[in-house]
């Protein structure tokens, strides 16, 4: 198969080898790299039973890999919910927060530290926030008779945004200036530092129940990227099919903004970085960019954790990564979404 | 002989009206924090405090002059206030960024005198300079730092013609810097305990040295683990406490405090090993800070009970209910100390 794209060539037989080497290479470095003092030698003792001394395995068992693990499934997570977006609305400026998913998980939480709420609590407003605003843009535009367009359906996602971003302002007004509004700033940066293992079994299944149709229903997916009248003439009802789209999508960009808080530019960039590797064919974009998403952001999570005492927000790196990167993608002339 | 009366005559009106002119609007003027010249009320009757910590020095030092809090305060706090200062209206908040005050509200509030109590820097100075303009509104800056709290009371309370509480409360301080100080001329800087400062429910914002969020830890004879860092709050992760592995940790966040024996990223840091994590009150003001105003000094005994126990002389609960009733005016029953205290 030619490939017209400008992109870099790999090999149809070569690229899930190749990805997942390079995602077992970010885990292991995600694993090795911390402000605890452990080598390597003490991180693969620990791992196979034999910790140096019992803070070890504590450090390891129920910090480190929880995090590494949560920052794999979010970053995951994200990548998916920016790839499939940007394949069913046709746009390669599409993020996966583009319908408000993030501005109403965020003032969910938000609310959660203003009331006082315990953590979980906190994430679980934060889910029910985000999935509830997808909620009501959906309903507003089937109200309008719009949701065949995109555009309106966009448009209503904006709105909604827009009162969920008031939201949040106004939470910051009324919060303790000296307790809550930090938690609320720390929070809306977007970070790992605060994951457990239970964090991470609380976001599981409903990254799993968005992750499941995505690659189930991926080539019928990719059919929607062609038009509707055209996906029609191959046996594809696109209005109930992108709804599902954005059904999955909103749980996964939900689960992980409950969980790590808002961080941008990954469900933007990852979908792009796979594009130079695949081309745009939604069915094989899909596990290339949930590899992608998942090793960038445990390595960018890495960094988070040691490149200073106190941690860097994720959403200050991955926009300090990512805006150039994207400039630069840009740059290449990637003309793979105009096919 | 009448021209010499007649003289008189004018010369003791002259006076008269010489004196009746201060007297109708008696000023004076003073040099605040920044270097600037104001002329404030000899006796001010109506202080709006600008923020959190100006509202604590301001009802510890004369709080019948007080217009308004910043933040109402909250049923826990309201046991621990007079009865006359708990129900005034919340005006918001001038200091800093997000003003919450409209300067209308502030006039209607009538304030004779403004004061700030806190950083000291050119964007604060600017904003007083500003309000003061438009308000007509004599507005004064106080130097927050820990250091000069004794220095502070007697200013303060000269400027609001309450010079001998001034003198009782400025009094209070030197003493308690005293005692630790006496405490801790035993204990060299490398034997004193390291201290984590926890905050929110997960335990990882802290502030480091010398932020005026921590600054009562080095004060009362504890290492803050957290050595260099911004001046304001900071997120880190529970592998970096981890590798500190702190001897004590301070925490203001109840659920925390209740919490951690069971977090599993929290097992085996000597502090939650030992039982060395402690809640500081928060009611009616904070003991760590929240807001960082002279509501620190009973911190700061609370605190060097906590990290030498064996050296710490006194009765804290005693101590407490002193403080109270000499700062605050409220002097706190049995129960109350008992919740206060989490005894």
């Amino acid at each position: 198969m030619t490939r017209r794209w400008p992109g870099f060539w790999v090999s149809e037989r070569a690229a899930p080898p190749l990805l997942l080497l390079g995602l077992t290479g970010a885990m292991a470095a995600g694993v090795m790299l911390g402000p605890y003092p452990l080598s390597p030698i003490e991180v693969a003792g620990t791992l196979a039973g034999r910790p140096p001394d019992p803070q070890a395995a504590i450090v390891l068992w129920n910090i480190r890999l929880p995090r590494v693990v949560a920052a794999a499934l979010i970053g995951a997570a994200l990548a998916a919910a920016g790839v499939a977006y940007q394949t069913i609305f046709r746009n390669p400026l599409v993020a996966p927060d583009i319908l408000g998913v993030s501005q109403g998980a965020g003032f969910g939480a938000v609310l959660g530290i203003l009331l006082g709420l315990p953590v979980l609590a906190i994430q679980m407003m934060g889910f029910v926030f985000g999935v509830a605003t997808i909620g009501l843009v959906m309903g507003i535009a089937l109200a309008l008779r719009g949701m065949g367009q995109v555009l309106v359906v966009v448009l209503c996602g904006m709105a909604v945004a827009a009162l969920a971003g008031a939201g949040i302002s106004l939470v910051k007004l009324l919060a303790d200036p000296d307790d809550q509004l930090p938690a609320i700033t720390f929070w809306l940066m977007g970070s790992l530092a605060g994951i457990k293992q239970a964090d991470v079994a609380a976001a599981l299944p409903a990254i799993l129940a968005g992750l499941v149709p995505l690659i189930a229903l991926r080539w019928r997916i990719g059919l929607l990227s062609l038009g509707d009248d055209e996906a029609r003439t191959l046996g594809v009802e696109a209005g109930r099919l992108r709804l599902l789209v954005i059904l999955a999508a909103t749980l996964l960009t939900a689960a992980a903004v409950s969980v790590a808080g808002v961080i941008g530019w990954i469900g933007l960039m990852v979908p792009h970085m796979a594009r130079l590797v695949t081309g745009p064919r939604f069915d094989r974009l899909l596990p290339v960019a949930l590899a992608m998403g998942a090793g960038l952001t445990v390595l960018v999570d890495a960094a988070a954790r040691s490149i200073a005492v106190q941690e860097v927000p994720l959403g200050i790196l991955t926009a300090v990564l990512g805006g150039p990167l994207f400039l630069w993608l840009l740059a290449r002339g990637v003309r793979s979404w105009a096919e | 002989m009448t021209h010499v009366r007649l003289t008189a005559w004018v010369a003791g009106g002259l006076s008269a009206v010489l004196m009746a002119l201060p007297a109708a609007a008696e000023t004076r003027t003073i040099t605040d924090a920044t270097g600037r010249q104001v002329e404030v009320p000899a006796d001010p009757e109506r202080v709006f405090a600008a923020g959190p910590p100006a509202a604590t020095l301001l009802y510890t030092l004369k709080p019948q002059a007080m217009v308004g809090w910043v933040r109402a305060p909250e049923d826990e706090d309201r046991p621990f206030l007079r009865p006359d200062s708990r129900d005034l209206p919340a005006l918001g908040r001038l200091t800093g960024k997000g003003d919450t005050l409209n300067l209308e509200v502030l006039l209607t509030a009538r304030p004779d005198l403004i004061v700030d109590y806190g950083t000291v820097n050119a964007t604060y100075r600017d904003l007083a300079e500003r309000v003061q303009a438009q308000t007509g509104t004599p507005y004064a800056l106080i130097d927050g730092s820990f250091p000069t709290i004794p220095a502070t009371l007697r200013d303060l309370g000269g400027l609001l013609a309450e010079p001998e509480r001034g003198e009782v409360l400025a009094a209070y301080a030197e003493a308690t810097f005293a005692e630790i100080d006496a405490i801790l001329a035993a204990v060299p800087e490398d034997q004193r305990p390291t201290v984590y400062l926890a905050r929110g429910p997960e335990g990882i914002e802290t502030a480091a040295r010398g932020s005026i969020n921590a600054e009562i830890i080095e004060r009362a004879g504890g290492r803050n683990v957290v050595e260099a860092g911004p001046d304001g709050l900071a997120i880190v992760s529970p592998e970096q406490v981890q590798a500190w592995a702190p001897e004590v940790i301070v925490t203001i966040d109840a659920d925390f405090a209740a919490n951690v024996g069971a977090m599993p990223e929290w097992q085996g840091i000597p502090a939650v090993r030992e039982g060395r994590v402690h809640l500081a009150p928060s009611a009616p003001f904070g003991f760590i800070d929240s807001p960082p105003s002279v509501n620190r000094l009973i911190g700061l005994k609370w605190l060097a009970q906590k990290l030498y126990p064996a050296q710490a002389k006194g009765d804290l609960r005693a101590e407490v209910a002193g403080f109270y009733t000499l700062f605050y005016g409220v002097t706190p029953d049995d129960a109350a100390l008992a919740g206060l205290l989490g005894e």
